[in-house]
């Protein structure tokens, strides 16, 4: 593939009827080989956009380009190698859980028949449910479902997967098993496309992520960078938190915040925490200054950014539902 | 057929080795891989608890029907005789013949099926199709499968014709079998008052039921394209078999004359000519030409639509 991309969007947009603009001039470019983090608030734009990338609804303005070919024109030479998870799992209700992966295998028209039975077997014994396998689909849980729906995205091997919050609905045991799944995929080569309102699990599995809100791409980039990009926060951990809070806002230390409590499980009382200091000054006066004003240092340092921190600071509001 | 299909099989392996091994983009699957949705779609259909309810439903009538029958006439009076087709005096066309000859309850169920039973459950099936996926959300991953929009459409399109065939099939054998069992079966006297022989009479009857099946086809096509309009199974549903009603109203409204030819319903009753010795084709003729050209254009409509439409569910 001469385009090094597995997804590169340019100025894409849907407006829908009634004027509501859910993706405004989208530019998103997707690393091949990478594990991509698609983050943003409810109703940011971020299924409306996988939608687009599959071919279900047709961009108002824009292109889009999945595996170096257009999309929707493309969509039956391009999806073959794409698996994908749409807005949770969708099932037949009436079948069970194999014969649900078989029609949908029957629906590719590149899949081999031949190999079929074999296929769904993997597929069903890669997401943890072969046990489950003759059981109606109407008849499972949530999180089999959501299984279900893996399976279905993995029946063949896949150049690309698209994952729109493919952890919704699992247990922790299962939200681990997804997560090593999308490691061993993405070891083997896979693009993984992923979107999620787990900021930590974005961060724990992905090299790369873009924040949505309203529509509109805040960043996109490494996840190092992201986090980066925040920056950090100072924390010290003490007993005498009013204390701690005017010495610091006394030595020039902005945004300072006491959270109650949240040192104490190690038994070593409140933690408070402010912006860091510029880089020119010695974090050791600080603390020598907190000393003198007799206040019970028991912590003291810079906390890296979290992607979290990152996220709030970009979207400003955090995770509140646009209007 | 077992040669043909290895063949078949072959070349379509070979094709797409040659293709992976070139360009991802350049496969070309043979019949075999497109007749697998197909053969989904008939069991994805046929599975489902509502059809099999429908098609009980469509069974019982000619059972209704013949015990109907049966306790009328089982005093010893008959029922009057003579040739009684093409639905004079009451009830459904050859009604009257039953008591003298088993094989003419097929004649009559489907009579009384075809008018309103058939054509709904039809209508129900071909409203379902596809918004009844894009109801349960199962569309959008049939489409990333993917299964091409045009290629679900046909098989969405062949599949509620073969529900036509069954449905009508499965009318026909039950009154067969419930003829069979309540009346006796024999020679049988034709509309126009010649005698044939009970073959002959069987093979009329199945050609009705081909004749009757063909007559859905207008209202198959009409409920396939009413059901790319909407993401509601049930409003798709309850959509075509209102048409079905209002067609059939406005067929009876003698002011509307001029409009008659043009609803799927009026040539309707036509197959009671393949009763007719010889047979009289000319509405036969006439009815399969309109029910073609519902299919094409509704066909046409729902390709137009189904292929430019936001799956957004
Ligand atoms: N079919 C539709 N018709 C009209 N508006 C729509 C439609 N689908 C989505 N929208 C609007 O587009 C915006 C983006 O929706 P979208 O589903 O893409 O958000 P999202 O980022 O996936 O949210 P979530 O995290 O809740 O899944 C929302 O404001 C939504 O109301
Ligand atoms: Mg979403």
């Amino acid at each position: 593939m001469n385009d090094a991309a597995a997804i590169h969007t340019q100025g894409l947009t849907k407006t829908f009827r009634g004027g509501q603009v859910a993706v405004d001039h989208l530019e998103l470019k997707v690393p091949s080989g990478s594990v991509f983090g698609f983050l943003g608030p409810n109703g940011s734009g971020k299924t409306t956009t996988i939608r687009m990338l599959m071919g279900l609804i047709e961009p108002t303005s824009g292109t889009a380009r999945v595996l170096g070919r257009p999309m929707p024109r493309s969509a039956r030479t391009v999806l073959p190698h794409v698996g994908a998870l749409i807005e949770g799992p969708a099932l037949y209700g009436f079948l069970s859980g194999r014969d649900n992966l078989l029609r949908y295998d029957s629906a590719d028209r590149a899949a081999d028949p031949r190999t079929r039975r074999t296929r769904v077997a993997a597929a069903l014994d890669r997401v943890g449910l072969s046990a489950a396998a003759g059981k109606k689909a109407k008849a499972y849980s949530l999180g089999m479902k959501q299984r279900l729906g893996l399976a279905a995205a993995l029946l063949q091997p896949r150049r690309l997967l698209v994952l729109d919050e493919p952890t919704n609905g699992l247990d922790p045991q299962g939200m681990r098993e997804i997560r090593a799944l999308v490691r061993e995929l993405a070891s083997e080569g896979t693009t993984v496309f992923l979107s999620s309102h787990l900021l930590d699990e974005i961060e724990q599995v992905c090299t790369h992520a873009a924040v949505m809100a309203q529509g509109r791409l805040i960043i996109q980039g490494p996840v190092s960078e992201l986090a980066a990009g925040a920056r950090g926060r100072l924390v010290v951990t003490t007993p005498d938190a009013a204390d701690a809070a005017r010495v610091l806002k006394e030595q020039g230390i902005a945004d300072v915040v006491v959270a109650a409590g949240e040192g104490r499980g190690q038994g070593e009382g409140d933690r408070v925490t402010g912006e860091p200091p510029p880089p020119d000054r010695d974090l050791a006066e600080l603390n020598v200054a907190l000393v003198t004003a007799g206040v019970r240092v028991r912590g003291f340092g810079l906390e890296r950014a979290s992607l979290e921190d990152a996220f709030v600071a970009l979207t400003g509001e955090g995770f509140d539902v646009a209007g | 057929m077992s040669r043909v299909e290895t063949n078949g099989v072959e070349a379509t392996a070979t094709d797409v080795a040659t293709a992976e091994a070139a360009s991802p983009a350049a496969r070309t699957p043979g019949f075999l891989w497109t007749f697998g949705l197909f053969r989904s779609e008939l069991v994805t259909t046929f599975r489902r608890w509502r059809t099999i309810a429908l098609l009980a439903v469509l069974a019982a009538v000619p059972v209704l029907v013949g015990i109907a029958v049966r306790i009328e006439t089982g005093d010893g009076s008959s029922m009057g005789g003579g040739p009684g087709g093409g639905g004079g005096g009451g009830g459904p066309a050859f009604i009257a013949q039953i008591t003298n000859n088993g094989l003419f309850l097929v004649f009559t169920a489907l009579a009384a099926t075809l008018p309103f039973f058939l054509p709904m459950a039809v209508g129900v099936i071909a409203g379902d199709a596809i918004a009844g996926e894009a109801n349960a959300g199962t569309l959008r991953y049939l489409l990333v499968a993917p299964a091409g929009r045009t290629r679900l459409l046909l098989v969405k399109y062949a599949a509620t014709m073969t529900f036509c065939l069954v449905a009508t099939l499965v009318v026909a054998a039950s009154a067969l079998a419930v003829g069979a069992l309540l009346f006796p079966l024999g020679d049988l006297t034709t509309i126009s008052g010649t005698s044939i022989s009970f073959a002959e009479g069987l093979l009329r009857a199945l050609l009705i039921a081909l004749a009757v099946a063909a007559s859905l086809i207008g209202i198959a096509a009409l409920g396939l394209f009413v059901s790319t309009l909407t993401n509601s199974g049930i409003a798709a549903m309850a959509t075509t078999v209102g048409l079905l009603i209002t067609v059939q109203i406005l067929d009876q409204i003698p002011q509307l004359d001029a409009l008659h030819p043009y609803f799927f319903s009026h040539y309707w009753l036509s197959f009671a000519d393949l009763m007719r010795e010889p047979v009289y084709w000319d509405d036969l003729q006439r009815n399969l030409g309109l029910q073609a050209v519902y299919a094409a254009v509704f066909g046409a409509a729902a390709w137009a639509r189904f292929t430019a439409k936001d799956i957004a569910s």
